[in-house]
């Protein structure tokens, strides 16, 4: 058990996965009003796009990851179109349903094709081990809180800078008043999509390069949590998702090393109940009021 | 009005009772042929109590998803907390099998029970997507829980539990919950929870305690799913915490789904055939999960499409209650 600053930084590392992983859902959750349950089936989809481009088709890294990024952010927008777009009327819990049902969809496919057995995968990230005083940092968790850290703030750049961003705001905040003044609303929510899932991916990278092995249910635990992340934060807020998804890492962390490690889930689950209880709109989100 | 409903309930008493007491005698010699014949291997043989606890699971499961309207992740927690209640008592009494089975099986349900007041209370405060959530969180959190504590065996789970569970214990509760839930959804109460569903904000402004009936409804499902694990742990004989995750939860759902919301049916018949189509495609039961993932989305689309309504007024499908928007916009 190392120290307390250790804890913290390994808890940041798996904080900022889930981070990038909760960006998703808030800002398909933003634009869409529905939670993508089959976002964290896309880390898994990810990882496996990864190891077979590694390992089979003996790509360079550089390549692995970029294909693997677009067959992601392109499997995002398929999903989109097949299942999502034709219930965008449809009563929520239809929708819900549908994603569930995506879910489980994927996670079978890779069941299918890849088997249940997991595979070991070795970490693409070669960079050595970190010593700062009595804290060693693995080179694994600094490249993560680097290239998330690129990534969040990217995403902020971009959604706040540029005009396709000002389009997704734009929808979240009403959908029919940004068709009104000629954004394309079905090509916002695709590229949405493609943003969240592209995320996913990187996140998938990242989690498999910490974990180092692959199976097809990887993306269910990671994916639910990074909800807890996303809906901790206030769900539609960006920042809330990157708060969410580092303040959950560290109470992860801090209870697996202090509490017990058979609990941990409990205690993470814990927190989304009592969050949800004392403020269901999250740390940072708007408040709905209920219309008639 | 009210006298013209109570007239027509008055009058259809006698007769529709005395068929549905027909029904339920001949059905139950049915299943007794079936499972004392020859007409059946022991292969299908030992589907007929899955079957019933599934069709427990999945009409009590319907009542919070296709009844009020909101949907629940949670069930295999509830079955999970009555499998194990059950378990305990029937390894730690010393009692004859049967009153030994039947303070199971009470005792389980009530546990379970209390657990959906547990949940069911601060749940109040949300719906939709943010209620399915919480319910898959307290799945989880009742999944580590059992893991963790000792009396319940940790991840090894329990084992020996006696095989009380049989095709006449199984048919009985089977009848018992389809009957309490059908009287229920048709009753006061029960137009009350859909009323619920159907507009939330109209239900609340004539007066209906939309508390009180959500927690109603939670609790009632709660109990029969603890029934229902009951049941299961004493078939099975052994119980591990992970045969009540996320994927359990779901599997039931697919049968709600796949015999429509809101209908009892449908329910019934949806369990029937998603127990028996895995047996009978033995080849094929690695296609089991995307049979599942496939009959979740086909049929939100199809429900969603103008296929469904057409069919519907044409009177091909039975009518189902049409689930609101409740999508913030």
């Amino acid at each position: 058990m190392g120290s307390v600053l250790e804890q913290l930084i390994n808890g940041l590392g798996t904080g900022s996965i889930y981070a990038l992983i909760a960006l998703g859902y808030t800002m398909v959750y933003g634009i869409a009003k529905m939670i993508n349950f089959a976002h964290g089936d896309i880390i898994m989809v990810g990882a496996y796009v990864l190891y077979v481009t590694v390992t089979q088709f003996k790509l360079p890294v550089i390549a692995a990851v970029a294909i693997t990024v677009t067959f992601c952010a392109v499997l995002g927008i398929t999903i989109e179109k097949i299942a999502y777009k034709p219930l965008r009327k449809a009563p929520s819990l239809a929708v819900l349903i549908t994603a569930i049902g995506m879910s489980f969809l994927l996670q079978s496919l890779a069941l299918l094709i890849f088997n249940a057995n997991p595979i070991a995968f070795k970490s693409i990230i070669d960079v050595q081990t970190v010593k700062l005083g009595n804290t060693t940092v693995s080179g694994v968790t600094l490249v993560t809180l680097i290239v998330t850290m690129i990534c969040m703030i990217t995403l902020s750049l971009f959604i706040s800078k540029t005009k396709a961003g000002s389009a997704m705001r734009a929808v979240s905040e009403d959908k029919a008043a940004a068709q009104l003044m000629g954004i394309n609303v079905n090509r916002t929510i695709s590229m949405t999509f493609a943003i969240g899932s592209a995320l996913a991916a990187v996140a998938g990278i990242l989690f498999v390069c910490q974990y180092q092995s692959i199976k097809p249910t990887l993306g269910a635990l990671p994916g639910i949590k990074a909800f807890v992340a996303a809906v901790l934060g206030g769900i539609g807020s960006v920042p809330g998702a990157m708060i969410g998804g580092v303040l959950l890492g560290v109470i992860e962390s801090i209870s697996k090393a202090y509490i017990s490690s058979e609990l941990t889930d409990a205690i993470v689950f814990g927190v989304l109940v009592l969050v949800l209880l004392v403020k269901p709109s999250g740390l940072l989100g708007k408040n709905r009021i209920e219309k008639v | 009005m009210q006298n013209i409903v109570k007239e027509k309930k008055n009058n259809s008493f006698t007769k529709k009772n005395l068929l549905i007491t027909a029904g339920i005698i001949l059905g139950f010699l049915v299943v007794m042929y079936l499972a004392e014949g020859n007409l059946l291997n022991r292969q299908y043989k030992s589907l007929i109590v899955p079957i019933g606890i599934y069709i427990i699971l999945a009409v009590s499961l319907n009542l919070t998803t296709g009844f009020l309207g909101e949907l629940s992740l949670g069930h295999a927690g509830f079955m999970a907390i009555g499998a194990y209640t059950g378990a305990l008592i029937t390894l730690n009494l010393n009692m004859p099998e049967a009153v030994e089975f039947i303070i199971a099986l009470i005792v389980g349900g009530f546990i379970a029970a209390i657990f959906g007041v547990l949940i069911g209370v601060p749940v109040l405060r949300l719906k939709g997507d943010y209620l399915a959530i919480v319910t898959l969180a307290f799945n989880e959190i009742i999944r580590s829980i059992i893991n963790f504590l000792g009396i319940t065996g940790g991840a090894m789970g329990l084992s020996k539990i006696p095989r009380y569970t049989n095709y006449i214990w199984v048919y009985i509760l089977v009848v018992l919950t389809i009957v309490i839930i059908t009287n229920l959804v048709n009753s006061r109460h029960g137009r009350a929870i859909s009323a619920i569903r159907d507009n939330y904000v109209a239900a609340e402004s004539i007066g209906l305690k939309v508390s009180k009936y959500k927690v109603m409804a939670f609790v009632i499902a709660a109990f029969f799913a603890g029934i229902a694990g009951v049941l299961y742990g004493h078939n099975l004989s052994v119980l591990k915490p992970a045969d009540f995750d996320y994927n359990k939860s779901i599997e039931i759902l697919v049968i709600v789904v796949l015999g429509g919301m809101g209908s009892v049916r449908g329910s019934v018949i949806a369990a029937a055939v998603l127990t028996i189509l895995p047996e009978v495609l033995r080849a094929a039961d690695d296609f089991r999960m995307l049979l599942y993932a496939v009959v979740l989305i086909a049929m939100m689309l199809f429900n969603s499409s103008g296929i469904r309504t057409k069919l519907e007024e044409s009177g091909k499908l039975p009518k189902l209650p049409k689930l609101t928007r409740n999508r913030a916009k």
